[in-house]
């Protein structure tokens, strides 16, 4: 399978996301810059972390108009998998591709360190290979992350399965210091409506190998595996 | 054509979590301004437009508050002030 990583002005976790597809999946990836018009046939598309466009006005607001984008956007109306990460979900959610926003910490720090996430639906593209309520360890590495949207939009994500990731306690349980950014209904991760489109603050691509701390992020890249090339 | 500039406030939605504000409404507490009952902190866009009246000058800064400068789930925005330039 081939897996496409964009790199806009700023982005800092393309690398990551290469080496993840190339050394540990196996499978291939190729750069796609965001000035390209073409996405080189490839299967999914990844929207890295990092702060592209310097997150001038706002986290994604400007690398949204980026040309690749919108060959990014055909493709997920083609049904194309996308996974976009942290400034990757900011992006996406700026480009209408995913519902809400993501806003400044309430804490307003920075924060960079491991959370545990609930899978809250393992019937997805991106969390087939994970079961029902596993707790994952990912880090996050984050400004704005706190997912934001209105109470009708959250209801309807709730009621569609589409709340894939919440942020959680080593136990699963949900409380509010586990929740590090203040995010509605500590949601850490969503897909759009027709599921093609995972968006999520954590990095699964920092977190696809033991040695790194944790591989409970490679589950992800094994669930887009099985169900695209099924 | 004239020339006009448009100030516009954008601001997060009443209603939103604004922790920048709510730190600053801490703060001014603590210096003594008890009669602070809320702090909003947004952004301050200032624009110069070609435009034939004052009013087409607003519209136009309207259309880019929707499209790029706002975030339409989280942001408010007003039109502060629009003046000619010569």
């Amino acid at each position: 399978m081939k897996f496409g990583v964009i790199t806009f002005p700023g982005s800092n976790c393309d690398y990551d996301a290469f080496r993840t597809v190339v050394d540990v999946l196996g499978e291939q990836a190729v750069y796609l810059w965001h000035k390209d018009h073409d996405l080189q046939n490839v299967d999914v598309v990844i929207l890295p972390g990092g702060f592209a466009y310097g997150d001038y006005l706002r986290a994604g607001a400007i690398a949204r108009f980026s040309p690749i984008m919108q060959e990014v956007a055909a493709h997920a109306r083609r049904g194309g998998p996308v996974l976009a990460v942290c400034n990757g979900f900011q992006v996406a959610c700026e480009a209408g591709l995913l519902p809400g926003a993501l806003l400044r910490n309430a804490s307003l720090s920075f924060l960079g360190q491991p959370v545990h996430v609930r899978v809250e639906n393992a019937d997805t593209m991106f969390t087939n290979r994970y079961a029902q309520g596993q707790v994952l360890t990912m880090p996050i590495a984050h400004g704005e992350g706190r997912f934001t949207a209105d109470e009708d939009t959250l209801d309807r994500l709730e009621n569609e399965g589409r709340v894939t990731f919440r942020y959680v306690n080593a136990h699963g349980g949900l409380d509010d210091e586990s929740n590090p950014n203040g995010s509605m209904r500590a949601i850490a991760g969503i897909v759009s409506a027709e599921g093609n489109v995972l968006g999520l603050m954590p990095h699964p691509e920092r977190a696809a190998e033991a040695l790194l701390g944790s591989s409970g992020g490679l589950g992800i890249f094994q669930s887009m595996l099985a169900r695209v090339s099924a | 054509m004239s020339r006009y500039r448009v100030s516009v406030h954008i601001v997060p939605r009443k209603g939103i979590l604004d922790p920048q504000g709510k730190a600053v409404a801490d703060a001014l507490h603590t210096l003594g301004f008890r009669d602070v009952q809320d702090a909003r902190i947004g952004r301050h866009v200032v624009i110069d437009v070609a435009a034939t009246t004052s009013d087409a000058a607003g519209d136009s800064v309207r259309k880019m508050c929707d499209r790029l400068l706002a975030n339409p789930v989280t942001e408010d925005y007003e039109i502060a002030r629009v003046e000619g330039l010569p």
